[in-house]
């Protein structure tokens, strides 16, 4: 007898859902929330997350990584992904917005303001560390992995030049230009 | 016309896997004569569906079933459900691999012999030595173009910046064996060209300048009008007759129905972790504890290579990225030598990352400044990974879920390994002795890594002399089943700290010839 997994109830979906990259505390963030350039980024609205919500979490993705030379906006743009998927997940949405309260009450009992009106970098962090191993904060961290380091509008202030093959690879352009050996 | 065969026909030879043991298997039975049908639980992706994006072709190409990481191995905390790092598409995991094609040392085939007993460990000795496998390196070697070696004829290819720098490092602590044997083309060859050093070797060559049965064995393969392949079919159990002799697989094919293919000879390659799934998903009541376990070793003794990794960051700019993502490889430790206080030995494998991935891997969980600051110098890094030895051990392996199953119904595996006291010893060396190679050229910080979800994964069914201690033998024929073969490194008796791959083709060659010779003469 033929059975179909179809029958079986088995989606497309969950034949397609895999649990590696979320395996790795990442996730793989879908590069149309990461085209937008930096300066249109910066005036977008976000969807679903108040603008209060969007500030701290701007703040908390530049204190988990810290860059100082990149803008603003790339911290924004980082974010942005958090944005769509609480639009659609409920479960999400909830977990960033209560997250966010939780780290107001927190910087308020400790410094007696919300977090982003705490002006030092190492508080800031002491509040980050004393929630780092929870759902809230490793969802944030485990999307800037990507949400930050995957957006290419960011390699070249890394040094990094991404895909090469349609320049003809690094052969004529510098795999062994090394000159200080 | 691609050749199709009937679902009842019993005489074709059913291959699982179409990475380097099922595609070079392939290909070696149809130039002999032989049919087959490979079973490829993967998608057909083509070099053009290839990108030059990490994070997008690891989620295009990964086998991302679920998978629990068991035991006392860092992976329970950094990669819980991802043990190890697999394709699941036609070419397998030769689509992503790195290309670097070691052969094994003779003392690694006299596992046991070599270090006696060891507190602990499991070791035996393959019922095969060097010089029964030398001929097959060699043949595999000149199949997949190996730069720099006789049998190819090609030469090495060009020293690229992070080569330099850690060849440079290595010269200056007294490192005398800096070596490259690569299956990536250094010039035109076998009707591939040149490579181009794209840098994305690990993404899937673009210009099929490295290596991979998707482009080399298995359309060889299929151009024999022998073999059929037939991609996104997931095999879920092998049957047997009432003698015990294997007769089909049941399969979910591409529509997602179920399948049943009939066999007279079934060849498993789907690499460690599915290989000894299927064996032990196969149980029936003639073989309670699955197919070819009547010694209990299937899914046991499961091998990864003890492995780590470490950036060093340098005074100046590297960029490691550019050009073969394997750059420098240092032989030197490679050979036993109990002075420096452990079993076996290691290579140190120069591998570049790119940002994203250096991003993910270099501290797992990791945030702050101490992380950032080390990525505002990517572009000053070299990155480094020890391939050590791995001893066998019992315990470690792959077991089925009581309860969890899969989206094909199946028990999920729960992939168990716990370093042995001898790992932690290899590994700290292998990672003080890559801090003095990159402080030698003045590398300013080393930032130690965690072991990477396992890229090599082998002896889960491994061979042996005595059927009591192993699965196969020497020709990975099963000793409990005679037409029932495993063709991929979960044969492999001892793990020796060489990448696997040229190891697995060359016994997928010689397999192949024992098989059509055994089919010929009317034996299987
Ligand atoms: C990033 C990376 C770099 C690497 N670099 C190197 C290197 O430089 N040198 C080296 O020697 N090795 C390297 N390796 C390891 C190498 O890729 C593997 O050792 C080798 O490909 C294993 O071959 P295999 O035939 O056992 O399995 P694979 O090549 O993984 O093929 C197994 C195939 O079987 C299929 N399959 C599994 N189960 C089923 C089923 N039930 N039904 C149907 N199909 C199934 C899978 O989809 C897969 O396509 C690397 C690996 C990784 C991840
Ligand atoms: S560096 Fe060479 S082998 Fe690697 S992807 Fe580029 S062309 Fe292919």
């Amino acid at each position: 007898m033929t059975t179909s997994i179809g029958e079986t109830g088995l989606s497309r979906r969950s034949f397609l859902k895999g649990s590696g990259l979320a395996a790795l505390g990442v996730t793989l963030v879908p590069l149309s929330a990461l085209l937008a350039s930096p300066n249109a980024m910066a005036a977008k609205p976000f969807k679903t997350l108040s603008p209060a919500a969007a500030k701290t979490l701007e703040r908390m993705a530049r204190d988990i990584f810290p860059h100082d030379k990149l803008a603003d906006p790339y911290y924004r743009q980082a974010i942005a992904p958090l944005d769509a998927e609480a639009g659609k997940n409920a479960a999400t949405a909830s977990l960033l917005a209560d997250g966010v309260s939780a780290l107001d009450a927190a910087a308020r009992q400790r410094y007696g303001r919300p977090y982003t009106a705490v002006a030092k970098e190492e508080d800031r962090v002491a509040l980050l560390k004393a929630i780092e191993s929870g759902p809230f904060f490793q969802k944030v961290r485990g999307n800037l992995v990507t949400g930050l380091y995957n957006n290419k509008a960011l390699w070249p202030q890394f040094g990094y030049e991404g895909s090469s093959w349609e320049k003809g690879g690094y052969l004529h352009r510098g795999f062994d230009d090394i000159d200080w050996l | 016309m691609a050749t199709q065969f009937r679902l009842d026909d019993d005489q074709v030879v059913v291959i699982v896997g179409s990475g380097a043991g099922g595609g070079t298997l392939a290909n070696e039975l149809a130039q002999k004569g032989v049919k087959c049908v490979v079973l490829e639980a993967g998608k057909h992706y083509q070099p053009d569906d290839f990108e030059n994006d990490e994070w997008a072709m690891f989620n295009k190409i990964s086998w991302l079933d679920k998978r629990i990481s068991a035991g006392g191995w860092h992976h329970t905390k950094t990669y819980p459900n991802l043990p190890a790092w697999i394709v699941k598409g036609v070419g397998g995991s030769t689509i992503h691999w790195a290309g670097l094609a070691l052969r094994f040392l003779p003392h690694d085939f006299r596992n046991k012999s070599t270090y006696g007993h060891v507190d602990g460990a499991n070791l035996l000795d393959w019922p095969i030595g060097y010089d029964d496998l030398e001929p097959y390196y060699f043949r595999a070697e000149k199949k997949m173009g190996v730069a720099g070696s006789a049998a190819s004829g090609l030469p090495l290819l060009p020293e690229n910046n992070h080569y330099k720098v850690i060849a440079a490092g290595a010269r200056k602590v007294g490192y005398k064996q800096i070596v490259r044997p690569m299956a990536i083309n250094s010039q035109a060859y076998d009707g591939r060209p040149g490579c181009q050093q794209l840098g994305f070797c690990m993404q899937g060559c673009k210009m099929t300048a490295k290596w991979s049965t998707l482009y080399t064995e298995i359309p060889k393969a299929l151009e024999t009008g022998r073999v059929e392949l037939r991609p996104q079919s997931m095999v879920l159990k092998i049957e047997h007759d009432k003698t015990g002799k294997v007769s089909g697989v049941v399969y979910v094919d591409q529509h997602g129905r179920t399948q049943r293919q009939a066999a007279r000879v079934v060849c498993v390659a789907g690499n460690s972790i599915e290989s000894p799934r299927l064996l032990l998903n196969s149980a029936s009541s003639m073989f309670p504890d699955g197919l070819a376990n009547s010694s209990g070793q299937v899914g046991r003794n499961y091998l990864t290579h003890t492995t780590a990794a470490a950036v060093a960051i340098h005074k100046k700019p590297v960029h490691m990225y550019r050009g073969t993502a394997l750059a420098a490889v240092i032989s030197d430790e490679a050979d036993p030598n109990p002075d420096r206080g452990f079993f076996g030995g290691y290579h140190l494998e120069g591998l570049a990352l790119g940002l994203p991935y250096t991003a993910a891997f270099m501290k797992p969980g990791g945030w702050g400044r101490d992380v950032t600051s080390a990525l505002e110098m990517y572009d000053h890094m070299s990155c480094v990974w020890v391939c050590g030895e791995d001893f066998a051990q019992e315990q470690n392996g792959v077991t089925l879920h009581p309860t969890e199953k899969d989206q094909y119904g199946l028990p999920v595996p729960i992939v168990s390994k716990t370093d042995h006291a001898n790992d932690a010893a290899i590994r700290r060396h292998g990672l003080a002795q890559f801090r003095k190679v990159s402080e030698a050229v003045g590398a300013t910080r080393v930032i130690d890594m965690p072991p990477y979800p396992a890229s090599h994964n082998m002896g889960t069914n491994r061979m042996s002399a005595k059927a009591r201690d192993g699965v196969v033998n020497k020709w990975g024929q099963a000793h409990d089943i005679k037409n029932l073969f495993i063709s991929d490194g979960s044969q492999f008796t001892s793990s020796s700290a060489a990448n696997p791959t040229l190891t697995i083709v060359a016994l997928a060659i010689r397999q192949a010839e024992y098989i059509a010779g055994a089919m010929q003469r009317k034996e299987l």
